[in-house]
C-alpha cells in the first residue's frame, strides 16, 4: 500500500517561503493569487499493511517525525489503484 | 569539570568547540559520538553547530533520534547541564528539551555575520559572569534561526525569565532591523524552566579568542565553569545566614 502525507505550516505560523513565492507570482502579473503556503510531500510504501493498520501508524509517523506539531499540520491519504 | 562535545554526521563546529573548551578554557573535554550510549561522566554536554544529517527533513529533526541523544535527554532530566549552539539549539527544540521551533529566516537568506545580543537574564548558570543588559558581539551562521513559539508558550517562557539572549543593535536596543532573522520577540537564546539547558543561535566558540575579533563568547563558558566548579552564591549566602542563625 502506498500513502501520501502532506505536511504544511499551521495557518497561525508565518511561511516566509510561501510569501516569497506569492510575491514572485504578483510580480509576474498573477494578481488573483491571495495566499501561498508551501509544504512537503512524503510517499510511503507500507508492506502488507491493511487500511486499518495504515490508519494506526501513518498519523503516528507524521506526528513523531515528518511534521513538527509546534509549527506544522499534516493530511494523508491512501493512494488508489496501487 | 569535564565537557563533552557531541559529534553527529554533518557537525562542523565540533572541533572549534572542543578547541575552545580544552585549549582556551583549559578544561578536560571529550568527543562523544552520536551512536554511543556513554556520556563518559561529563559534567556538561555541548551540542555543537553544523548541519547534522544534512538538515534533511528539518534542522535537528533526525539528530534527536540518535542513540546518544536519548542519554542526553536522561542526563538533562537528572539536572545535567546541556548547551546547544546553533544546530545544537535546533536539536534541543526538536527533542523537546527547550520550547518552540525554528522556521526559515525572514529574508530567506543564509545569514553569516557578526550580530549583537543582549543579556536578558544574568541569573543563569550560563550567564552569571555577565550583567543584565550587557551586549555581546557574536557571529551567527544559519538558515533556520527564526524562532517561533505559540502565544501561550511564549507567554510562559517570558514570565519564567527563560529568554536569555535577544538580538539587538550595538547599543543594546531591540529593533526590528537588529532582529536579523525575524525571531519572535527577537529571541536569540532560551533556557529551560529548570535552568540546566540552554540553546542559542550565535556561536560563542567562534568568539572566544582575540585573534577572531571578539572574546565575548567566553562569558558563557566562564559562567558554566564557575557554576559547575563552585557552589552557587545564593546557596553560599543561604549557608552563611544559616550559620549565623545557628
Amino acid at each position: 500500500m502506498r500513502v501520501r502525507i502532506l505536511v504544511s505550516f499551521k495557518d497561525s505560523v508565518l511561511d516566509p517561503q510561501g510569501q516569497t513565492v506569492m510575491n514572485a507570482l504578483h510580480t509576474m502579473g498573477y494578481a488573483a493569487v491571495r495566499n501561498v503556503r508551501q509544504g512537503k510531500v512524503f510517499e510511503l510504501e507500507l508492506e502488507g499493511a491493511t487500511k486499518k493498520e495504515a490508519e494506526a501508524i501513518v498519523p503516528e509517523i507524521a506526528r513523531r517525525v515528518l511534521a513538527n506539531p509546534i509549527i506544522e499540520k499534516f493530511d494523508w491519504e491512501i493512494l488508489k489503484g496501487l | 569539570m569535564k565537557f563533552g562535545v557531541v559529534q553527529f554526521p554533518g557537525s562542523n563546529c565540533d572541533f572549534d568547540t572542543f578547541h575552545v573548551l580544552r585549549n582556551v578554557m583549559k578544561r578536560p573535554t571529550v568527543m562523544l559520538w552520536h551512536k554511543g550510549h556513554d556520556l563518559q561522566d561529563v559534567d556538561c554536554v555541548v551540542l555543537p553547530g553544523g548541519f547534522s544529517y544534512g538538515d534533511y527533513l528539518r534542522s535537528g529533526a533526525i539528530a534527536r533520534f540518535s542513540p546518544l541523544m536519548q542519554e542526553v535527554k536522561a542526563f538533562a532530566g537528572r539536572g545535567g547541564h546541556v548547551l546547544g549552539i546553533c544546530n545544537g539549539f535546533q536539536i534541543l527544540l526538536e527533542l523537546g528539551l527547550l520550547a518552540g521551533a525554528m522556521i526559515r529566516n525572514k529574508n530567506l537568506k543564509f545569514l553569516c555575520q557578526h550580530v549583537h545580543v543582549r543579556i536578558e537574564n544574568d541569573k543563569t548558570d550560563f550567564t552569571r559572569t555577565a550583567k543584565k543588559g550587557q551586549v555581546l558581539r557574536l557571529p551567527i551562521a544559519h538558515f533556520d534561526g527564526n524562532y517561533y513559539a505559540p502565544p501561550r508558550v511564549l507567554k510562559d517562557i517570558e514570565r519564567n525569565r527563560q529568554v536569555v539572549f535577544r538580538y539587538c543593535d550595538a547599543d543594546g536596543r531591540v529593533t526590528e532591523e537588529a532582529n536579523i532573522n525575524g525571531s519572535l520577540a527577537a529571541i536569540a537564546g532560551i533556557r529551560n524552566r529548570e535552568g540546566n539547558v540552554l540553546g542559542l543561535m550565535p556561536h560563542p566558540e567562534r568568539a572566544s579568542e582575540r585573534i577572531l575579533g571578539s572574546e565575548d563568547g567566553r562569558t558563557i563558558f566562564e559562567s558554566l565553569i564557575l557554576s559547575l566548579e563552585r557552589p552557587k552564591p545564593a546557596r553560599r549566602t543561604a549557608a552563611r545566614k544559616k550559620a549565623r542563625h545557628d
